[in-house]
């Protein structure tokens, strides 16, 4: 596994874990944001949502939107 | 100070409230009901003549020598046996009881070696102490058989067993009885011919169930079971109180000296987390401090291909200083990182992070609790608000039900199991507790003398989610959960919204019995007795960790702990047994990337504001790299620079291909270490470290509590490791001034709320103080969360279980999981440096019978042990320990190296590693690994030092 294929597999695990939150999506984010260094992140959202699962896309896609400041 | 032994009460001490007073010799003493008449005499300060008593075991009232006279009672009753009554009178000094102890002592004397000058107890010897005591002068016995000129029993590496010198008291049988709880010694025969034996006649210490902790040697009044150091170097002249450096149960010790040689290190009877007790370990394998192998002068290297050549240390600072500022400037400041130590101490923990934060200018720092207990930090934090362990040890002496989950404490934590095994035989016609144990494999707790588990869950690894959601499934649908509790201390909704998860028919036990192969039946008993059976305990370690859903299976202990009301009060709780002396520590000192010290996140403006006004610095408020998250940026060729203090990781973290490949990637590797260890391999510049003896400091144990270490001789490296970072941190131009540790505990104090009231003059006065240590709490915490959880409500978190993806099948169809042994510690880079070896010379591969038979393999054979990651060869140990299926080793051996079959799935929180989870193929063996010879050839390469030229 590559850093960014090692990515997207931690980014579904923690989708998958947090599935049964009440706000799976923004639980993900919230993980990411608190636990990942901005090189990951970066590296993530440089990769798009490609082998993400639909939280984990979604999540990012959060992420990376209130990063641009959009 | 001049040398005395620890003072010696004759008989334990009374828990009873209620108070006796009672006259002795004259004077007025008031104890409590339940003390001894020798006891109480000796708080008083009157000693009572004594040789079978000792304050670490009940009395036995053998050996009459502690006759006293109490008015109205004929006779002269053993003061041991008798009990203190109010308004006795009691006389301990007349000329009938010195008669009668002098014919005591004569008969004692009559079958002992005379040899007192040459004997290795000769100034420190109960029995020499007790003849002078009782005057004896003579001996008129003209004695034809004796016991003396027997063999020598040398086989414990540590202590010799000499017959001859022995009283048969019983103090050592009664020793490994009560306090350690082995039952390995016992009285041989009978009357004339009764001999201390470990075991079977045949049987010699060393062969015996004998675990040398040392309580018999502690317990022994004469020469008979005594240290070897102290037959080689003589008895010791003076001591100092310090913490073991070995597992996370924090033992107290007095370091027993000759000027600076250690003579032996002797469990301190006051010390509160080991109350007197040691293991293997910290009495005895202290050797690797003075070994051959430590490397004493700092060593730098343009390449791993060069030898290593010896430098001075300002070289080295000036050096490494230079390579840390050339790095960051050409690769940026987020190319360096650093990682703390769980063996080093709070300070100089706090020194790392603050130098990687302020020095280095980010947060990539991590510590090896990464790959221990990093799911306890983040579950605990996130359902009760804090990440630490509920209770004190003392807690466990009034649990009724003891859990243990993915922990083998007789092994891994050997004090405090012992502690444990006490409460579990039931004392004083108290009955035990019940023990659960839910492992894999059948580890000695649940089935040891005296003890056995009410259940042994051997569930498969990796389903501690599914085993506890189905107990959690058990307890609710059976109307078992504490609602009242729940009600007034947790978040109704949230519990609401988990009970209705957890109660669906998929999380039966009945419907996960395929997943976790734990009888259904059997799971639903261990729940209802964890439910109803009084007060309920859970100890877990690394067996709950260290799993893709590490994290889940901490907070699924918390929600079962909190389901059933089991905390806030002694005897229940919630109970980590941390792996290393000081994982608590190196978690509470903001070792974590994304936390500074006291557990705030870096992005929290108000605390990142207190350390940059403190520190005069700016700090990023982006978490940082983890260590496997800095693996992979140094394979991506991003991240150069690593100063690892105290850690091994090339040995100890998973998958020794990627680690390897990840510090082979780095421009400089810096080492802080005791030894050449196998990460060194891969380093630049080799720091000398000190071991805890040559230091002063703090390490803070499993219970929270902070403890003292003392510094007892001069580092031989010359410089304490707190010395080290500051000169490096001077070096590269920072403006620390530190004199003491206690000035870097100074400043963690004024910096994080729950360390607000500790300080070195308060340990000094305490002894030792268990966090949060603050206004609310100025003596400390030894329970917490007693009214109410520390972020408020506690909070139940659904866990759903998710298999991990490390699956067997036709190529790998085993499952690996790994652990450790109780003479080895860690990475065994300090146990496989002194005589534990005796007990385990290599790691062993444990495999069940059938799963033997079918690939042809027999003890101790040879056998090759491939995973997806990679292989490696090691011997066979055929044993139903483990379940069909699974298969055990340990990772104490460089040679073995279990980490290169290890793989790189880890908790999904955490990134801790899955290290209890490998898919394997086991098969015969002609050989070593490719890996294991080419590594080997790399070791002996990378590990020339340049000698010079020779002086001839």
């Amino acid at each position: 596994m590559n850093s960014v294929e090692r990515l997207v597999h931690m980014a579904n695990q923690i989708a998958t874990n947090l599935a049964t939150d009440a706000a799976p999506v923004a639980a993900v984010a919230d993980h990411i944001q608190t636990f990942w260094d901005p090189r990951m992140k970066k590296m993530i959202f440089a990769h798009g949502t490609d082998g993400l699962s639909p939280v984990a896309a979604a999540a990012i896609s959060l992420l990376a939107d209130a990063q641009n400041g959009s | 100070m001049t040398y005395q032994p620890q003072k010696d009460f004759g008989t334990p001490e009374s828990r009873s409230d209620e108070a006796v007073s009672l006259t002795i010799d004259g004077r007025e003493v008031t104890v409590p009901a339940g003390t001894s008449v020798m006891r109480a005499a000796a708080e008083q300060g009157t000693s009572i003549p004594k040789l079978c008593a000792t304050d670490s075991v009940k009395s036995y009232g053998s050996c009459r020598l502690c006759l006293v006279e109490i008015d109205g009672r004929r006779g002269t009753p053993a003061s041991c046996t008798t009990p203190v009554e109010p308004g006795m009178v009691v006389r301990t000094q007349t000329p009938q009881l010195a008669k009668l102890r002098k014919g005591v002592m004569e008969l004692y004397i009559s079958d002992h070696p005379l040899d007192c000058l040459t004997c290795a107890a000769n100034g420190d010897c109960e029995l020499q102490d007790q003849a002078g005591a009782v005057g004896l002068r003579d001996v008129r016995y003209d004695v034809q058989a004796t016991h003396l000129g027997q063999e020598k029993d040398h086989s414990n590496p540590y202590f010799d067993f000499d017959p001859s010198k022995c009283i048969a008291c019983s103090r050592c049988i009664r020793a490994c009885d009560e306090v350690q709880g082995t039952l390995a010694l016992t009285m041989e025969s009978r009357g004339w011919d009764s001999k201390i034996s470990a075991g079977l006649a045949s049987d010699n210490f060393l062969g015996s169930e004998c675990v040398s902790c040392g309580a018999c040697v502690q317990a022994c009044p004469t020469a008979t079971l005594v240290e070897k150091k102290v037959v080689e170097v003589g008895t010791p002249e003076r001591s100092v109180v310090t913490t073991c450096a070995y597992c996370g149960v924090g033992c107290t010790f007095r370091a027993e000296m000759r000027g600076e040689q250690l003579v032996r290190m002797v469990p301190y009877k006051d010390g509160k987390a080991n109350r007197g007790h040691s293991c293997v370990k910290g009495r005895f394998a202290w050797g690797y401090a003075q070994h051959q192998e430590r490397i004493l002068k700092p060593m730098i290297r343009k390449s791993i291909s060069d030898p290593w050549r010896e430098v001075e240390w300002d070289e080295a600072f000036a050096y490494t200083a230079s390579e840390l500022k050339r790095i960051s400037d050409k690769y940026g400041r987020n190319a360096l990182g650093g990682i703390t130590s769980s063996r080093c101490t709070n300070e100089e923990t706090f020194l790392v992070q603050k130098l990687v934060r302020a020095g280095f200018g980010n947060n990539n720092v991590d510590t090896c609790a990464r790959v221990c207990h990093s799911p306890t930090g983040y579950g605990l934090k996130t359902t009760f608000g804090t990440s630490a362990g509920t209770q004190d040890f003392d807690s466990v002496e009034d649990s009724d039900v003891i859990l243990i989950i993915g922990a083998n404490p007789t092994d891994g934590h050997p004090v405090f199991a012992s502690r444990m095994k006490r409460r579990l035989r039931g004392q004083d016609g108290r009955p035990g507790a019940k023990l659960i144990v839910i492992d894999p494999r059948r580890t000695d707790i649940v089935r040891s003398p005296h003890i056995e588990a009410q259940h042994h869950l051997p569930l498969r690894p990796g389903t501690n989610v599914a085993a506890l959601t189905a107990m959690a499934h058990v307890i609710v649908t059976e109307g078992l959960a504490n609602e009242a509790f729940i009600r007034e201390r947790c978040d109704w909704d949230e519990y609401s919204h988990w009970a209705e998860f957890v109660s669906q028919a998929r999380n039966s036990p009945e419907n996960l019995q395929p997943v976790t192969l734990v009888d259904a039946e059997e799971l639903r008993a261990a729940a209802r007795l964890y439910a109803t059976g009084g007060n309920g305990a859970i100890y877990y370690g690394l067996g709950v960790t260290e799993h893709s859903q590490g994290s889940s299976t901490v907070m699924a202990i918390a929600n079962l702990a909190m389901a059933t009301g089991n905390i806030g009060r002694r005897g229940v709780g919630v109970n980590p047994l941390r792996g290393q002396n000081n994982v608590q520590g190196a978690c509470d000192m903001g070792s974590f990337p994304h936390e500074l010290a006291g557990y705030r996140h870096i992005s929290d403006n108000d605390a990142r504001s207190l350390f940059e006004n403190d520190w005069g610095v700016t700090l990023d408020p982006e978490p940082g790299l983890r260590i496997p998250n800095m693996l992979d940026a140094a394979v991506d060729g991003v991240f150069k620079a690593l100063y690892c203090q105290g850690e091994d990781i090339l040995q100890s973290d998973p998958n020794t291909a990627h680690v390897s490949a990840g510090l082979a990637a780095m421009e400089c590797v810096i080492v802080h270490d005791l030894f050449l260890n196998e990460t060194a391999n891969y380093a630049h510049i080799f720091l000398p470290g000190s071991t805890f003896l040559e230091k002063n400091g703090t390490f803070t144990n499993a219970e929270r509590r902070i403890q003292p270490v003392r510094k007892v001789m001069t580092p031989m490296n010359g410089l304490e490791d707190w010395e080290v970072t500051q000169k490096l941190a001077q070096a590269m131009g920072l403006d620390w001034n530190y004199s003491h540790p206690s000035e870097i505990m100074d400043e963690i104090a004024r910096l994080t709320p729950t360390f607000a009231g500790v300080s070195f003059a308060r340990l000094e006065e305490a002894g030792s103080l268990q966090w949060p240590v603050n206004a609310d709490a100025p003596d400390g915490s030894p329970i917490m969360h007693i009214d109410g959880f520390v972020r408020g409500k506690g909070k139940f978190v659904v866990t759903d279980y998710v298999p991990t993806d490390e699956k067997t099948g036709p190529r790998f169809p085993l499952l690996l999981t790994t652990g450790r042994i109780l003479s080895h510690y860690n990475v065994g880079a300090q146990t496989r440096r002194t005589e534990n070896v005796a007990w385990h010379p290599e790691d062993l591969l444990e495999i069940h019978p059938v799963d033997a038979e079918d690939r042809g393999v027999k003890s101790g054979d040879w056998v090759k042990l491939a995973s997806r990651a990679g292989e490696t060869t090691l011997r066979a140990n055929v044993t139903d320990r483990v379940a069909p299926g699974v298969v055990y080793t340990t990772f104490h051996h460089a040679v073995t190296q279990a980490n290169v079959v290890t793989t790189d799935y880890s908790d999904w929180a955490t990134n801790c590693p899955e290290y209890k989870v490998t898919a394997v193929q086991i098969s015969a063996s002609n050989g070593p690994t490719e890996w294991q010879e080419e590594y080997e050839a790399l070791s002996a390469r990378s590990r020339r030092v340049e000698t010079g030229i020779a002086a001839e």
